[in-house]
């Protein structure tokens, strides 16, 4: 039995019929979100981080119809927030497929809103929750690290 | 994959209650654990709208809604200020932020999983539970209970004065512990519990008086060896019965020297 939610999604609102068991990020995708990715299938990756409410969640371990009622936001609708630290995390070279990367920046951004100046650990820490086959996470580290630094001038 | 066929917001506790009656009805938490199954749900009871996703303090005690995530406890300044920053520190391994915001309090407690950091730590502490017909009952009660129809409401927490100490073995972080080790000293009584056994956690206290003259190197290693025996380990792909049973040793004598002293109130700011 198909239902009807109600969601803002990236700033706009979707009203949308789903299956009771259709997962977020697969409604998100059918809506054109394609920055919000598939991976490990086990709550593990990371890749599929969105926003619900402000806090970073796992699209693909909830329920669509939870949404309903809730402010969701993907890269695509923050995309001018990301771009203030992108371009240092590609000049570290930290993505090499990159795959892993909406997941990692939507996660740093939740971050940064939360604690706008974290150390060293509390960036490991925040991130650990969004995985890299290809990289050392150092990478990452760094970028993030010379973007608050250029922030401090 | 779950299957689920309808999804429904209770609007009242009696409503999701009767719900829950049907076999083939869940209450769905966090839904990260169910949703690795293969089950067929009929009806996803979603408790969202209950407001069960608050942690209320008084000067008696925590009260910590079933639907509270894991990133609400490891962030809640009372309960850190109460454990001395234990409760943060044994849920910050668990995955990442990202899936604390989903994990649910009562879906750890409830599901008495055998991996729980959450089970663990909380029996070391003066913990209860309330359940919507069963009322209140100790949390180490309600964790050799099998699982019924009912429905858990919150996790109480008391006041009691105590000092607490964590910690846990993982392979790697993120991972499952292969052994987790809660130590506690509440109003002169030590409780230590081993989770992820890899069996549900176990509550032991001081019945042979190992450390009734204080804890020095020599008594909490008598009692970590005690304690090591009387707890049943097992093996699976993450370790050994025996590697767990040395962990056992290893993690409670070193919780105990953390513990340290004789007083109740170390942890308390």
């Amino acid at each position: 039995m198909t239902m009807e939610i109600k969601l803002k999604l990236n700033g706009k609102i979707l009203c949308g019929q789903i299956e009771p068991d259709c997962l977020l990020i697969d409604f998100l995708r059918e809506h054109g979100c394609y920055s919000v990715k598939r991976g490990c299938e086990t709550s593990n990756c990371g890749l599929c981080t969105v926003l619900m409410d402000g806090k970073p969640v796992l699209s693909c371990s909830i329920l669509a119809a939870r949404a309903d009622g809730r402010d969701v936001q993907t890269l695509e609708g923050l995309q001018a927030e990301a771009e203030d630290f992108v371009g240092f995390i590609a000049d570290q070279g930290a993505e090499q497929c990159g795959f892993c990367n909406p997941g990692f920046v939507m996660n740093t951004i939740a971050l940064l809103r939360e604690n706008p100046d974290p150390t060293d650990d509390e960036i490991r820490a925040f991130l650990a929750g969004n995985l890299c086959r290809c990289s050392g996470y150092e990478g990452q580290l760094r970028g993030i690290r010379n973007y608050l630094n250029s922030r401090k001038g | 994959m779950i299957n689920i066929q309808n999804y429904v917001r209770p609007q009242s506790l009696e409503e999701a209650y009767q719900l829950n009656q049907k076999r083939q009805n869940r209450i769905i938490g966090g839904m990260l654990w169910l949703k690795m199954s293969s089950l067929s749900v009929h009806t996803a009871i979603d408790l969202c709208d209950l407001g069960l996703d608050r942690i209320e303090e008084n000067q008696e005690q925590f009260s910590i809604g079933a639907m509270a995530t894991l990133r609400q406890i490891e962030q809640h300044e009372g309960l850190n200020r109460y454990s001395g920053g234990k409760i943060a520190a044994a849920v910050k391994d668990i995955v990442g932020v990202q899936f604390r915001n989903l994990a649910t309090v009562g879906g750890s407690i409830w599901g008495r999983f055998g991996f729980s950091d959450v089970l663990t730590i909380f029996l070391s502490m003066d913990s209860y539970v309330e359940l919507y017909k069963g009322g209140i009952l100790p949390l180490e009660q309600f964790a050799s209970q099998k699982a019924d129809r009912d429905i858990l409401l919150r996790l109480i927490v008391k006041k009691t004065p105590g000092r607490f100490t964590y910690r846990a073995m993982r392979n790697q972080r993120g991972d499952f512990p292969v052994l987790a080790c809660a130590v506690s000293r509440l109003n002169g009584e030590y409780r230590a519990v081993a989770g992820a056994r890899p069996g549900k956690a176990l509550l032991l206290r001081d019945e042979k008086k190992l450390l009734s003259d204080g804890i020095t190197e020599a008594s909490a290693q008598a009692f970590a060896d005690s304690f090591a025996e009387l707890v049943p380990t097992g093996s699976n792909l993450r370790g050994s019965a025996a590697y767990r049973t040395h962990l056992i040793r290893v993690l409670c004598t070193r919780n105990l020297l953390e513990l340290g002293g004789n007083d109740d109130h170390g942890n308390q700011a």
